[in-house]
């Protein structure tokens, strides 16, 4: 009946509603501190469920995945046929254990390359939002895990830490709108700064006219922006637009491919560690 | 019940969004799943079930993705407190209407979220036009397939009723 009353003053709740969220909104505007205790809460409890909710999903691809195999064998009466598919299973399975090793060797090889203290941690969603390049890693603060760490794959770059919590952490991409790292040419030494456009390519601004740039130069980072670490691989240049002699529009391919990210690495102390020590390290 | 049937649809977007949406698009996702849930639940169960579902899941959205908490939930409130007001004045029940309102929901939205962070100071949105366009389109083909499986799922089950029963 309560619940009645409430649906007839439609009116009253949705301008209820409506204050209630510039109520928040303002609150976080105004706010001085870093990161909003509500927002770390709520995605930390969310992260869970996007935990449960990829374990979900892989639980029932496995289950529906045996399901079909076991219906596949029951119907081969033939021994012969019944053999091959095991030995194909086998087969595909010992694929996805070397492809697995593949991936985690190659992090092992950026770990261990890497003079900086590294955690290595698994993709565990990608954003909610199309407007919000982001993931959601599987690690957080009790890992050492903090804001604006730099993020990285083997390939190069993938972004900076954002929003830790204890089992899990934020990062925003390199591409998202917001993202912006110091970048310079490998070859010419030209600086600039790489700024992410929202979708898969990002612009690289602040070039000076006299600059050298072609098609196809490697941009790195400079490490002057105090969060990536200085020389590693952020994409390479796909188009160079001048006008009026200044560089109008330099768009840069991203090194990484996002969205196929399994496991990066987070630099979790811009310190050097002895080589001995870094493939040891969790 | 039927709360139960719009919070199940958040749940399965806000899922699908976060786990396959990426791997089905090749990383630039178009489509904003949870504003389709939204819309959907807005056109079948009215203008409250609308707003309360919009708010809900985007203030859901916002904690997982965006910088500020309430942008986006009020953005969805809104749409869905319109969506679901349309649906209730006007029949939305054929293709034409819904692919309409799919597709003004969608811009709707981008004017109201991008709006407000224009608004706010908070960011800017370069040449937004093609990007709402594409994710217009992209929503709308999913909101249509949506519904049309949801309408076909009780046909489909009375199908398969009748061809089971045993022939005398």
């Amino acid at each position: 009946m309560a619940l009645l009353d409430i649906r007839q003053r439609v009116g009253w709740l949705f301008m209820t509603v409506t204050v209630v969220h510039l109520v928040l909104i303002s609150a976080q505007v105004t706010s001085k501190r870093g990161v909003p205790l509500l927002q770390e809460a709520i995605f930390g409890s969310m992260a869970e469920v996007q935990r449960v909710a990829t374990g979900g999903i892989g639980g029932v691809r496995s289950a529906w995945q045996n399901y079909v195999n076991l219906r596949q064998i029951g119907q081969e009466n033939d021994a012969l046929k019944q053999r091959v598919s095991q030995l194909e299973v086998a087969l595909q399975r010992e694929r996805a254990l070397a492809e697995q090793t593949r991936v985690l060797q190659q992090a092992l090889d950026l770990k261990t390359e890497t003079p900086f203290a590294t955690t290595a941690a698994r993709v565990i969603a990608s954003g909610a939002s199309p407007d919000f390049r982001t993931m959601t890693l599987d690690k957080g603060s009790s890992q050492g895990f903090a804001t604006d760490m730099a993020v990285l794959a083997p390939e190069g770059i993938v972004g900076r830490v954002i929003l830790p919590t204890p089992r899990a952490a934020k990062v925003q991409l390199i591409i998202d709108r917001n993202a912006a790292a110091a970048g310079l040419v490998e070859r010419s030494r030209a600086q600039g700064v790489v700024v992410g456009t929202g979708n898969d390519r990002m612009r690289f601004d602040y070039v000076p006219g006299s600059a050298d740039l072609k098609v196809g130069d490697r941009v790195v980072t400079s490490g002057l922006d105090g969060i990536y670490p200085k020389g590693f691989v952020i994409g390479q240049i796909e188009s160079v637009e001048r006008s009026a002699g200044e560089f109008s529009n330099v768009l840069i391919r991203p090194a990484v491919n996002l969205s196929a990210l399994e496991t990066v690495l987070v630099v979790t102390s811009a310190s050097e560690v002895p080589k001995a020590d870094r493939a040891t390290a969790p | 019940m039927r709360a139960a049937g719009a919070l199940i649809a958040i749940a399965l977007a806000l899922a699908l969004q976060t786990t396959l949406a990426r791997f089905v698009v090749g990383g630039s996702t178009p489509i904003d799943l949870v504003l389709v849930a939204v819309v959907y639940v807005a056109l079948t169960s009215g203008a409250t079930s609308g707003m309360l579902a919009g708010s809900v899941a985007g203030l859901i959205q916002d904690a997982l993705a965006s910088p500020i908490i309430g942008v986006g939930g009020l953005a969805k409130s809104i749409v869905g407190f319109a969506v679901g007001a349309i649906g209730q004045q006007f029949i939305v029940t054929a293709a034409i209407p819904r692919l309409l309102v799919f597709m003004a929901a969608t811009g709707a939205h981008a004017v109201l979220f991008q709006g407000l962070y224009v608004a706010l100071g908070l960011r800017t949105f370069t040449s937004p036009w093609a990007a709402v366009a594409t994710q217009a389109l992209g929503n709308t083909v999913v909101g249509m397939v949506a519904f049309a499986a949801v309408e076909s799922f009780p046909g489909v089950m009375e199908r398969r009723r009748m061809t089971r029963r045993p022939k005398v």
